[in-house]
């Protein structure tokens, strides 16, 4: 706000300065850079979707049918499932101006939680689930109450209980992965996400879609509800625009801080959930770079890391470009490092388009 | 004296370690008037200000509102008792739109099930009244109300802010420098827009550095010294340069004036 006022301040002066021809010139013709700005500006998601399209155009001429599979296809949906379910979650956090780099470690800590309940203690298997949820969900309160109360900078709370929560799964899992075929025998439930059933489409082939891909939709809806369409949401945007006004029109942003950190923490304890039905067993070493790729799909899906702007839509669509692009990559022959060097570079444009956007004025 | 003011502080005192920012202030705004709240810079004018519409809680001293005492631990408990701020930096925010700007933390939802447990909001409303606002007080020059606030121009958006006060202050709006970032144009609708609340009969706290603007508009003017009023001015009666001087202490106001 306060360089609005500066910028406006100056505009002034320009004004006063260059006389009326110089400021006639500039509000009547808007140039098509600036239309595009204006356009973005409104629709920004518009961005991920037609980088998304280009991947995916790119990749069926390079890798043709290899990629163009619907086989193939629905394994990227399956690849990108876990990304995309802690993407919601860091969505929601990077929205209120935050960040949370600990939603890898809540993730397996939740993880570990159900599974060792369930296999090696012999706790009823819902009742790990249940456990399970819960200290995703203390986690999260952990975050939201150091930084609404201690009034931390998200990235210092959150540094901080990565690494707690990460030494935390170590304690709990004693180091040890239990094997797939014990958690089948113990807990079938916290492997169902990773059933799929088939759905075959004529004259293209069959896609294989996980319940683990389901309930991410299912969660993006959800979540899209709530930040679009009920106050909390609008709150939680007002909160990261600009905490200091949010709090003058009235809203109780540390109430709203709280609640985000710690539906954020649930929903990756979900995706602990879904990556014990991805790979089966229970690991402590599961997912390892889930947490930076779940940014990576956030930051590429449009939403801004200054907070306030962004959506769970643009998130969907980014997991899909780091899973389309990462997979594409693979089937054209391209080497890994490759794949790594063009994710980085999805990432430096997005913020650099959204930085463009963001200078908007009237 | 028989008419009850509509807000009222007595011996407001509050300190920030050893600064005294209030030294048992005094103020009182009267039904249906302009009174304008000057005061040099550190004159404790702000804390005034943030201590009656609760953004401040005092160390000592009674704030009553249409004479009965009120305690106000934030500025929501304010809100709701009727008293509405359009703060310096409009507390706005820039990403939403106007209607969502407008009934920030008090939004509307839906009747039935819908509200009560989807807490599905009533978009369709909470537009349709903030249009109605808008156009009330001339504003509809904004286009679209689905519009970000931050597409507007400083003067629209300082229009949104008093349209949201005007909307939901059923006793007093508090208006804290409305004209500081604006160009000469839309301060004059900005004071057009000020003079307008007031027709519609809600008394205005107006504060301000433009001397101009405040002479324009404001019926009364409390001048803040010190921590604490020095003196209630008629600016019919007294000069611009009268009241710079009282502010900064270079001349000292009649003893008769004092008194009252």
């Amino acid at each position: 706000m306060s360089d609005d006022v500066v910028g406006v301040k100056a505009a002034e002066r320009g004004f006063v300065g260059g006389g009326a021809d110089v400021a006639s010139f500039e509000v009547d013709h808007r140039g098509p850079l600036r239309q595009l700005q204006h356009f973005l500006h409104k629709y920004p998601t518009t961005v991920p979707f037609i980088v998304l399209l280009i991947g995916v155009l790119i990749f069926s001429v390079a890798a043709g049918s290899r990629f163009f599979a619907i086989l193939n296809l629905s394994l990227v949906l399956q690849q990108v499932t876990i990304i995309a379910v802690l993407g919601i979650a860091q969505t929601m956090i990077i929205l209120t101006a935050g960040i949370d780099l600990s939603v890898g470690a809540i993730m397996i800590l939740s993880s570990i939680v159900m599974g060792r309940l369930a296999v090696v203690y012999g706790v009823p298997p819902e009742l790990a689930f249940l456990l399970g949820l819960l200290t995703g969900l203390i986690c999260g309160l952990i975050n939201g109450l150091l930084v609404a109360l201690v009034r931390l900078p998200p990235f210092i709370v959150t540094l901080g209980t990565w690494s707690m929560y990460g030494a935390m799964v170590i304690f709990v899992s004693r180091s040890e992965t239990l094997r797939q075929q014990d958690v089948a025998a113990a807990a079938p439930l916290l492997q169902w996400l990773g059933s799929s059933f088939k759905v075959p489409i004529p004259g293209w082939g069959t896609a294989i879609i996980t319940y683990g891909s389901v309930l991410m939709i299912l969660l993006a809806v959800l979540i899209w509800y709530v930040l679009n369409r009920t106050a909390f949401g609008r709150h939680v945007y007002a909160t990261g625009d600009d905490s200091e006004s949010a709090r003058l029109a009235g809203i109780n942003t540390k109430r709203t801080l709280i609640a985000t950190y710690t539906a954020a923490g649930l929903i990756c304890a979900i995706a602990g959930w879904v990556t014990i039905g991805r790979i089966g067993a229970v690991s402590p070493l599961a997912g390892q770079n889930a947490n930076l790729d779940a940014i990576t799909a956030v930051v590429i899906g449009g939403t801004s890391l200054f907070g306030g702007r962004g959506s769970i839509i643009g998130t969907l669509v980014g997991a899909l470009i780091v899973g389309t692009f990462r997979n594409g990559l693979a089937l054209s022959g391209v080497e890994v490092l490759w794949q790594e060097f063009a994710v980085g570079a999805l990432i430096i444009i997005a913020v650099t388009i959204d930085q463009w956007i963001r200078k908007i004025s009237a | 004296m028989s008419v009850v003011p509509v807000l009222e502080a007595r011996g407001l005192t509050k300190r920030y370690g050893r600064v005294v920012a209030l030294d048992h202030a005094d103020f009182q705004l009267m039904p249906n008037e302009i009174l304008a709240v000057i005061g040099d810079n550190g004159a404790g004018k702000s804390t005034l200000i943030k201590a009656l519409c609760g953004a401040v809680i005092p160390d000592g001293g009674e704030i009553l509102l249409d004479g009965r005492p009120v305690h106000f631990k934030s500025p929501m408990e304010a809100r709701e008792a009727g008293i509405e701020t359009v703060y310096q930096n409009l507390a706005l925010s820039p990403a939403l739109s106007i209607a969502d700007n407008m009934f920030l933390g008090r939004e509307i939802r839906k009747t039935g099930a819908l509200g009560r447990w989807l807490r599905l909001l009533d978009r369709t409303a909470m537009e349709r009244r903030a249009r109605q606002k808008l156009t009330e007080l001339g504003l509809m020059t904004i286009q679209n109300i689905g519009q970000a606030v931050e597409t507007l121009s400083g003067g629209q958006r300082q229009g949104v802010a008093v349209a949201r006060a005007a909307a939901f202050g059923s006793k007093v709006i508090i208006m804290d420098e409305p004209t500081a970032a604006l160009g000469v144009k839309e301060s004059r609708r900005v004071l057009e827009l000020i003079l307008d609340v007031k027709r519609r009969g809600l008394p205005i706290v107006l504060i301000s550095h433009n001397m101009p603007h405040v002479f324009e508009v404001a019926d009364r003017i409390h001048i803040h010294r010190l921590g604490r009023r020095l003196v209630v001015i008629d600016p019919k009666e007294y000069s611009m340069s009268d009241a710079v001087a009282f502010m900064t202490g270079a001349k000292r106001p009649p003893e008769n004036v004092l008194a009252a």
